[in-house]
């Protein structure tokens, strides 16, 4: 048995169980569905880079606060029609993804974390500041408006298959470019980036446009969620966003494509159903990561295929140990 | 008297808090500096060390009548234990892995910490009074000190010396940097570096702990109180160059002092300069100010 071949067979009928869920409102709240695509979206985004490229961004909620801000502007203050506001969203991220990621790539490991992190907390200030963006009550009553003019979003049940069809494609971009030529070099970068400046590439070049691209279906994330719940809130660009990000692929699996996916699926449940016991949702989240980080490192989808006996989807020696290079003497790294 | 229109007043009272909050991130910084500089790993849960810290002065304050100056020495002891427990028990396991690990283990700590006295003491503040001989006001001439800050800073900056000393001029502190070094090197000359490395953690928890001792009489003692700080310690400890004790405290200072007079000239700017100070001393001088530039 072997997980590639039972990889189909899943996601037939994880995809089928989607399509199904607004015929069965008492079993499940579409809204919350909604949020999760959303976040599944968001971890697979992120993923190119953490996963694919070796690039740990510890301030990834720039992004997917842009993408909620900018869009929930566009479609309440100007009246633009809700799918140019999520494209323009995703736009507005990618070239603030790309102006981060240049800057952020002149360092490697942790520095370059830092980096992110930083430049994140700045854009946070701008919309604390920022006079449209109603500071700490966050942009409210976002209109939903229609879809390509015909369908009217104020009904949840069309608003689910809008989402998930947008969520879906962009999934499919992350598939696509992950088994791609680019996504060959993008894996070449982060097994050996010596090497792969020694074989033409440039690397740089490929850094930033992972990270625009990165950035931008993460600001799609982002816009969706402010069409979801017609508000962008300060939380959105809060790093603890960016550190929910980097739990939920940790907890799925960087090393595959759809473990994020899994991942923020988890998180969000546990969110989503803990919510009664209050505060208690922080400490059980807490001790789940614990054990992840201790016991199981491949991530969710990781370790079932290493159960399952396969790794021929991943590269023959793990990189889980170190999938980015930590700038340490031994290591070369320029 | 005027300087760019700011009463002197108002601007040396921003510049005292500013010393006063550059206090606690000399503390917090050298701590996390220490601490990354031998085990390699971000401790994320510094913040929550600090809150434990203020905590348990609370507790043992309210409960068993503790005096503040027993609880300045005993609540930094008894999280210092608590954090060897936690490097001996699952920190330990990370060694040698990628860093991000390390960094996501003490993450998931935080939400364990934070969340668990959420649920014991709510989310408001607990008021914490300061001690009876530090109640009064020192008049400086130009300004009105009040004595627990004074206090704050002098306090903050003994224990800085005490720990540089011990790091940069003896026999233990030898070892420990040797260790950061070359730990197999040092091993093989006798030294146990796994036990060296459990001490190390616990003094950097225990700084962290003493700073939230300190800081309890000034902000309120409340479960989230450590989270928005350790992001700063964080840029703090990059500005200064990652392991390079010196330049924590001093950029730990320092900024304390810009953040202070940000405040007088561009009030709600002052809780992100540090990151602006950041971008530009990474991008200028990438291993930091004290940093040294790495292989």
């Amino acid at each position: 048995m072997h997980l590639r071949s039972l990889t189909w067979p899943l996601l037939i009928v994880g995809l089928l169980a989607l399509i199904a869920v607004p015929f069965f409102p008492q079993l499940v709240y579409s809204v919350f569905v909604m949020k999760t695509l959303c976040f599944v979206l968001f971890a697979c985004a992120f993923n190119l880079l953490l996963g694919h490229t070796g690039i740990l961004s510890f301030g990834h909620a720039a992004f997917f606060g842009s993408g909620a801000y900018i869009t929930g502007q566009l479609v309440k203050a100007y009246g633009v029609p809700t799918e140019l506001g999520i494209l323009a969203g995703g736009l507005v991220a990618a070239l603030l993804g790309a102006v981060i990621g240049a800057l952020a790539i002149r360092r490697s490991g942790i520095y370059l974390a830092m980096i992110t992190l930083a430049i994140s907390q700045l854009v946070f200030f701008f919309f604390l500041q920022a006079p449209f963006t109603g500071a700490e009550d966050g942009l409210q009553r976002i209109p939903r408006g229609t879809f390509l003019g015909v369908i009217d979003l104020n009904s949840d049940t069309a608003l689910y298959y809008v989402v998930l069809g947008i969520v879906g494609v962009g999934l499919w971009v992350v598939w696509r470019t992950v088994h791609s030529p680019f996504g060959q070099v993008l894996r070449a970068i982060r097994e050996h980036e010596p090497r792969a400046i020694s074989l033409g590439y440039p690397v740089a070049r490929y850094k930033v446009m992972v990270f625009a691209l990165s950035a931008g279906l993460s600001g799609i994330a982002g816009s969706l969620k402010a069409i979801i719940f017609q508000l962008a809130a300060l939380y959105d660009v809060h790093w603890h966003t960016s550190g929910d990000v980097i739990l939920m692929t940790l907890l799925g699996g960087m090393n595959t494509v759809l473990g994020p996916a899994v991942g923020a699926a988890i998180v969000s449940t546990l969110n989503h159903y803990l919510d009664p016991f209050g505060a208690w949702v922080t400490v059980i989240t807490g001790v789940v990561f614990m054990a992840c980080v201790l016991t199981f490192r491949q991530g969710v989808v990781g370790e079932l295929g290493k159960l399952l006996g396969t790794r021929r989807s991943a590269p023959p020696q793990p990189p889980a140990t170190r999938p980015y290079s930590t700038g340490k003497p031994h290591e070369p790294t320029r | 008297m005027d300087i760019f229109g700011v009463p002197i007043q108002a601007l040396m009272g921003q510049l005292m808090l500013g010393i006063v909050n550059g206090s606690f991130y000399a503390v917090l910084s050298l701590g996390l500096a220490i601490i990354f500089g031998v085990l390699k790993i971000v401790n994320f849960a510094h913040g929550a060390f600090f809150m434990l810290g203020a905590f348990t002065a609370f507790l043992l304050a309210q409960h068993l009548g503790a005096s503040y100056w027993t609880t300045l020495l005993v609540a930094p002891l008894a999280v210092a234990l608590f954090g060897m427990l936690f490097e001996w028990l699952f920190l330990r396991r990370l060694y040698g892995l990628d860093p991000i690990y390390g960094l996501l283990l003490t993450f998931s700590l935080v939400l364990v910490l934070e969340g668990g006295f959420r649920v014991a003491f709510g989310s408001s503040g607990q008021p914490f009074v300061t001690p009876e001989a530090l109640r009064g006001t020192l008049n400086l001439g130009f300004m009105i000190l009040p004595l627990y800050r004074g206090f704050v800073i002098i306090a903050a900056l003994m224990i800085c010396l005490v720990t540089w000393f011990v790091i940069e001029r003896t026999a233990l502190g030898a070892s420990l940097r040797a260790a950061t070094e070359r730990a197999e090197l040092t091993q093989a000359f006798g030294i146990n570096v796994p036990r060296l490395v459990t001490l190390t953690y616990g003094v950097g928890v225990g700084l962290a702990a003493f700073a939230g001792v300190l800081a309890a009489p000034i902000f309120h003692v409340n479960p989230s109180m450590g989270s928005s700080l350790v992001i700063i310690i964080f840029a703090v400890v990059v500005i200064g160059g990652l392991g390079s004790i010196m330049g924590a405290i001093v950029t730990g200072l320092g900024l304390g002092v810009v953040e202070g007079f940000t405040r007088v000239f561009y009030s709600e700017f002052s809780s992100t300069i540090v990151f602006l100070v950041m971008v530009l001393v990474l991008l200028l001088r990438p291993a930091g100010l004290f940093g040294r530039e790495e292989g």
